[in-house]
């Protein structure tokens, strides 16, 4: 069994943390501290769990330990065996962190079969293919008023005017949400995952507050909308009028709402932020992309994988077993590393290299396998594709100015803010 | 070795030979027929490669595995005919088999 870990140093410079990540015991290192996410320096670690222990167990005295799962191979086996790895809530959920047991939000990503099942259902036809040629003439009109309104030979933050707006855009369409208000949107997702023991986050009785004035504010678009003949097409109606969802208890619509604001929001946001680092980074793969705009559908898939918008998700074993050669034992949590499975040199060649031509590029897990992949993925893909189409045709450079400021979370894995600009 | 046929939802259809033991999700990717991803790999665990089997082979293709029965209930467009083209492997039983292609893949 683990040793207890030791606090890190107090240089927490990116140099510092990647020379103690090289040479730590493996049991020393908590590798869910936000210091190293905000420097990105996790990689190390992660490479060698993959190499020397990759089912391995940290003990972490305040919240209690978890197995990292950090090879492809092994993350395939727990995403698809829902029947031994639970996603209940009320067990801990799906991150790391377990769910506040006095706050616990039920949501479809963190129930288990048949219950998931049929809530699932309930909301997938709004990002099933054939729905999402409906939305694509309007992503692709707004996308461009987006870009038309921005600076050119200033700098100006990414984040903020194209990611942010676009996914937050998105969101209030798919929730028919009062569309000057959207911004309360990226607030409540940004609140749900933040990690109210790190400096600079609301506590968590602030956070809980806030989420009930989110409640409160969807009950009356719910209430609006539930008795209507003929409900129309967004998220709200369709969960008030289909009969897996229409009865649910506060927490449940609550934990439902953070579930699709969340899935909506961060992800995307961030993978929009992400590419063009990595093209600023990779000049020979932006020159590519620039001599073949076909090869912007590769890419997304390419961006989605070398941003792992999600770092991992989490699961509760329901009884003993063996993973990996090691003993699980019931109640464990088991921690699914997507951004090392994403890495893992046995299931993707040269992955730590972003190539925008890959042959078969879909081939990643940031979608998670298994009955909890993630639902909204076309939708993604749909937005990213766009948004990519409409820059190639406006300009053929935007020029990163700096490092970006990261979000400090082994959950969601992104950014605060990032320095760009047009050159004109 | 099989000959199967593919048919896209627009219709269009290809016919390729397929290698004894290799799945029909990777006969698609291998000779470029659209309309099937295989995002995991060939799992069972993506429903990307959702294929609809032809009136008459659903004995010859084999029964679902509860992964794949898991995945399918979730798919959109599902059918009765419905199954994971990564879990029906080409064999001389299978030549001539046809397959349809739903709208989208989800």
């Amino acid at each position: 069994m683990a040793t207890q870990p030791v606090e890190l140093e107090q240089d927490f410079s990116p140099e510092a943390l990647t020379a103690y990540l090289k040479s730590a015991p493996l049991d020393e290192v908590n590798i869910a501290q936000h210091q190293y996410w905000i420097t990105d320096t996790h990689w190390t670690y992660f490479e060698r769990l993959r190499n020397e222990a990759p089912v391995h167990y940290t003990n972490d005295a305040k919240f209690g330990g978890w197995w990292n799962v950090t090879r492809w191979a092994d993350i395939m086996a727990v995403d698809t065996n829902h029947q031994v790895y639970s996603s209940d809530a009320h067990l801990g959920g799906i991150t790391l962190r377990d769910m506040d047991a006095d706050f616990i939000m039920p949501m479809f990503i963190a129930m288990d079969p048949p219950k998931h099942d049929a809530q699932r259902k309930a909301v997938n036809p709004i990002v099933s293919g054939s729905n999402l040629a409906a939305f694509e003439e309007l992503i692709r009109s707004r996308t461009q008023a987006v870009l038309d309104s921005l600076p050119i030979n200033e700098p100006f933050d990414w984040v903020d005017k194209v990611s942010i707006e676009l996914t937050t855009q998105m969101l209030a369409t798919l929730f028919d949400f009062p569309f000057e208000d959207r911004r309360k949107l990226t607030f409540w997702s940004d609140l749900a995952t933040a990690d109210p023991e790190i400096p600079g986050n609301m506590s968590k009785e602030e956070r809980q507050a806030e989420m009930f004035n989110m409640l409160a504010y969807f009950m009356k678009l719910w209430n609006e909308r539930v008795n209507v003949q003929e409900p129309k097409g967004d998220l709200i109606s369709m969960l008030a009028h289909n009969p897996a969802t229409r009865d649910m208890v506060p927490m449940e619509f609550m934990g439902n709402l953070v579930l699709l604001i969340v899935g909506g929001n961060d992800t995307t946001r961030n993978s929009i932020t992400g590419g063009l680092i990595f093209l600023n980074q990779n000049p020979d793969e932006y020159q590519k992309l620039r001599d073949n705009k076909a090869l912007i559908e590769p890419m997304v898939s390419e961006i989605i994988r070398y941003q792992t918008p999600l770092a991992h998700m989490r699961r509760t074993a329901l009884e003993d077993t063996i993973l990996g050669g090691q003993h699980i034992k019931k109640g464990d949590r088991v921690v699914m590393w997507y951004v090392s499975g994403n890495r893992d040199e046995r299931a993707i060649e040269n992955p730590n290299a972003f190539i925008i031509d890959r042959q078969r590029p879909r081939q990643h897990m940031s979608f998670g396998f298994g009955i909890h992949r993630c639902v909204g993925n076309r939708l993604a893909e749909l937005q990213l594709k766009i948004l990519w189409e409409e820059i190639m045709k406006r300009w053929d450079f935007i020029e990163v100015l700096g490092e970006p400021e990261r979000v400090p979370s082994g959950f969601v894995k992104g950014y605060k803010s990032l320095m760009v600009r047009i050159p004109g | 070795m099989a000959t199967i046929t593919y048919v896209e939802h627009n219709g269009t259809v290809h016919k390729v030979q397929v290698a004894d033991g290799v799945s029909l999700m990777e006969g698609a990717l291998g000779n470029g027929v659209p309309g099937i991803d295989g995002d995991c790999g060939g799992n069972a665990a993506c429903a990307t490669c959702h294929v609809y089997i032809g009136a008459g082979w659903e004995a010859k293709t084999g029964a679902k595995s509860e992964a794949e029965e898991a995945m399918l209930d979730l798919a959109d467009g599902l059918q009765d005919n419905s199954r994971l083209a990564c879990q029906i492997f080409a064999s001389p039983e299978l030549d001539g088999l046809v397959v349809t292609m739903p709208e989208t893949q989800h």
